[in-house]
């Protein structure tokens, strides 16, 4: 009797309606996302310029990206831009979400001024930002104008700092998506374990550290994954605010491979380009995808 | 061990006051039990005590110095929270240890205490596990673990017990006496449980509408309550209660009730002398009714409840249903009826208009 029951057990699972309603959804991830991999590694392969061709010549794309200085000061950009941003991001974030949850004076405030520019397109807020980071119109003009004539802050148009005035303005837009994740986990923290702590005599930033930060290991682990992706796909906040410039100083893969794509008319070469990102994505994602399974399964 | 002395204590939680006017002094080294309905405000005052909600008004000082604005840490509390509130990403001996450690305790030192908190509650099985992968009751021994290991002036348990087993239980509550007598600790300690309550506490306070009812030893607390309230409230099964009028001629008062009537010979009236006619409630618990004895009247057995060793007799006197106690063999039967006396201890009398003991 049980034995039949178990047998039959995989076959009802299978006809699970909640399976059936997914399948076009599951179907069309796997054909959309697998196959444009699969058709750029393809075209990376072969010579194609402005239209996609079937020749094959190896790996001769690969070996022109890498001596492609432009590429390589992309990848370079992304190395710095990647783990600031994400650091910024999250310190920033979690400092907010504290804020918001103890609802200090200007907890709303915060919110709108944090929350919102994640709602909207880069395109828009960058303006804002390249006005503000302008050294004739922004900050600069207005601290000098205050009586500071000295004060310097010209990083957007600087060779050496252009990719860290994006950093800057991109934070402020990613920082409320951390905020909003961790403040849900902040929510689901029980107070009475914050109160035994404080009895306990803990001070305050040890309650962080040893309690607060720990127990949000899973919304940390989901933020930084979205950062992660976020980071790779930087392509918006670079054309907003400086193209790629002064020179090539602020140049990202993502902004590399769309410009190869449709100015430059090289298929292959930005199918190379994108062929390198999706297989590094998913080097660095693995680890964080596993890490962030063992943080859901010590909370459970 | 400090005393702890609450003046006219005030909270309010969420605009409602929960607590409204509370007095209360424990002398240092009391074991004070804290009883009262569900939603009384028990947990609240505990919170209150360790300085973890604003309190609206009043005060709080623990021997002598005054507490009421002093952080949690200043005070040197030791405490079990009623949600257990471990901290979940820490193992059970980091539970233990984390105030220690938080505090700068030697680690020698912390390292034996743990031990000692540990075997004390049979805990060292569990030491490196995490909170999600204990039972209730493990989870609420790691918790009393984490106050007991802590060397606190005063210790405030919610309902630490609550979740164990009968045998774990009566367990735990001779080792937590054993404990406040070695340790010689203020121990305000809240629950449900009654055994509790009598076997452990050296007074108790009996909590309702924000207020503290009665005040006294468990024994004054069961045999003298201070209202209906506190009557009510103390004693499985519950106090009996008829009302009737007191009648005052030749000396000893009496009471009376249509088909009823008790000669109240030693009773210690409080306050006015007892006025004829005036409306009272007679108050007489289960085990001061004696079956079958040549009794004053009689009745017809309407339910029994059996406990093991003895049974509950249910019947009617008066209109209002009573209760008495029976041996389990030799009880009466539903139906039949039984003669009844009130034996000799002192019952209990309570006005008609505000419940107060007469
Ligand atoms: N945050 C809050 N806001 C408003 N009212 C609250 C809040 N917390 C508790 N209360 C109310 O305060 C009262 C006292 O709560 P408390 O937890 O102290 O009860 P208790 O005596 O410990 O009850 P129990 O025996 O069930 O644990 C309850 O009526 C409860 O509804
Ligand atoms: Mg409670």
């Amino acid at each position: 009797m049980t034995s039949v029951i178990r047998r039959r057990a995989p076959l009802r699972a299978a006809l699970n309606p909640a399976w059936f309603a997914l399948l076009p959804m599951a179907l069309a991830a796997v054909v959309v996302y697998l196959g444009s991999f699969l058709w750029s590694l393809r075209i990376s392969l072969t010579g194609s310029r402005s239209l996609p061709l079937h020749d094959y010549v190896g790996l001769a794309q690969y070996q022109r990206l890498f001596a492609n200085d432009r590429w390589l000061h992309s990848l370079q950009n992304l190395a710095i831009y990647s783990p600031l941003y994400l650091a910024g991001c999250l310190a920033l974030g979690f400092l907010l979400a504290l804020l918001v949850d103890r609802q200090l004076r200007g907890g709303g405030a915060l919110r709108a001024i944090f929350l919102y520019p994640y709602a909207l397109s880069f395109i828009a807020t960058g303006l804002i930002w390249q006005w503000l980071l302008n050294p004739e119109l922004g900050i600069q003009q207005a601290v000098r104008a205050w009586g500071f004539p000295a004060f310097r802050f010209d990083w957007l148009v600087d060779q050496d700092h252009a990719i860290y005035a994006i950093v800057l303005a991109t934070i402020w837009q990613g920082a409320g998506l951390v905020m909003a994740i961790l403040l849900a986990g902040l929510r689901g923290i029980d107070p009475d374990i914050l109160r035994a702590a404080r009895v306990d005599g803990v001070p305050g930033w040890r309650v962080q550290t040893s309690i607060v930060i720990p127990m949000l290991g899973y919304a940390f682990a989901t933020a930084a994954l979205l950062l992660l992706t976020a980071a790779v796909k930087l392509y918006d906040a670079v054309v907003a605010m400086t193209q790629g410039g002064p020179g090539t100083a602020s140049e990202v893969p993502a902004k590399f491979i769309m410009d190869h794509l449709f100015g430059r008319a090289n298929l292959a070469l930005a199918s190379a380009g994108a062929t390198v990102m999706a297989i590094t994505v998913v080097a660095l994602l693995a680890p964080l995808l596993y890490a962030r399974g063992r943080a859901a399964r010590v909370r459970a | 061990m400090a005393a702890v002395s609450i003046r006219d204590l005030r909270v309010h939680l969420g605009g409602q006051p929960v607590i409204d006017g509370l007095d209360l002094e424990v002398a240092s080294g009391e074991f004070l039990v804290l009883l009262g309905p569900s939603g009384c405000g028990k947990s609240t005052l505990l919170h209150a005590l360790a300085g973890l909600i604003d309190v609206a008004g009043g005060s709080v000082a623990f021997d002598g110095v005054d507490q009421t604005w002093a952080s949690p840490r200043a005070r040197n509390i030791g405490m079990v929270f009623q949600s257990y509130a471990l901290y979940p990403t820490m193992t059970v001996a980091g539970n233990l240890s984390f105030g220690l450690r938080a505090r700068g305790t030697a680690r020698a030192e912390i390292a034996a205490r743990v031990q000692r908190a540990a075997s004390l509650l049979q805990l060292e099985p569990l030491l490196a596990r995490k909170p999600a992968q204990l039972s209730g009751g493990q989870r609420q021994r790691v918790a009393i673990g984490r106050a007991l290991v802590r060397d606190a002036g005063v210790y405030l348990l919610d309902e630490p017990l609550s979740n164990l087993d009968a045998n774990l239980r009566a367990a735990l509550r001779r080792e937590l006496k054993l404990l406040h007598q070695r340790l010689g600790a203020t121990m305000i300690y809240v629950t449900h449980d009654q055994i509790e309550a009598l076997t452990l506490a050296t007074r108790i306070a009996v909590l309702h509408q924000g207020r503290v009812q009665q005040l006294g030893t468990p024994g004054d607390v069961y045999a003298r309550p201070a209202n209906r309230f506190v009557a009510g409230f103390m004693g499985a099964p519950p106090m009996n209660f008829l009302e009737g009028r007191l009648a005052v001629s030749g000396g000893t008062p009496r009471f009376v009730a249509a088909g009823f009537e008790l000669e109240l010979r030693d009773y210690e009236f409080r306050a006015a002398a007892p006025v004829d006619g005036e409306p009272v409630v007679l108050g007489v618990r289960p085990e001061q009714l004696r079956i079958g004895a040549p009794g004053s009247w009689t009745s017809q057995v309407t339910l029994i409840e059996p406990m093991g060793n003895h049974q509950v007799v249910w019947f009617d006197c008066a209109g209002s249903g009573w209760s008495a106690l029976s041996d389990s063999d030799a009880g009466p039967r539903v139906g039949a009826r039984i003669a009844l006396a009130v034996s000799s201890s002192p019952v209990s009398l309570f006005r008609a208009d505000n419940g107060t003991r007469r």
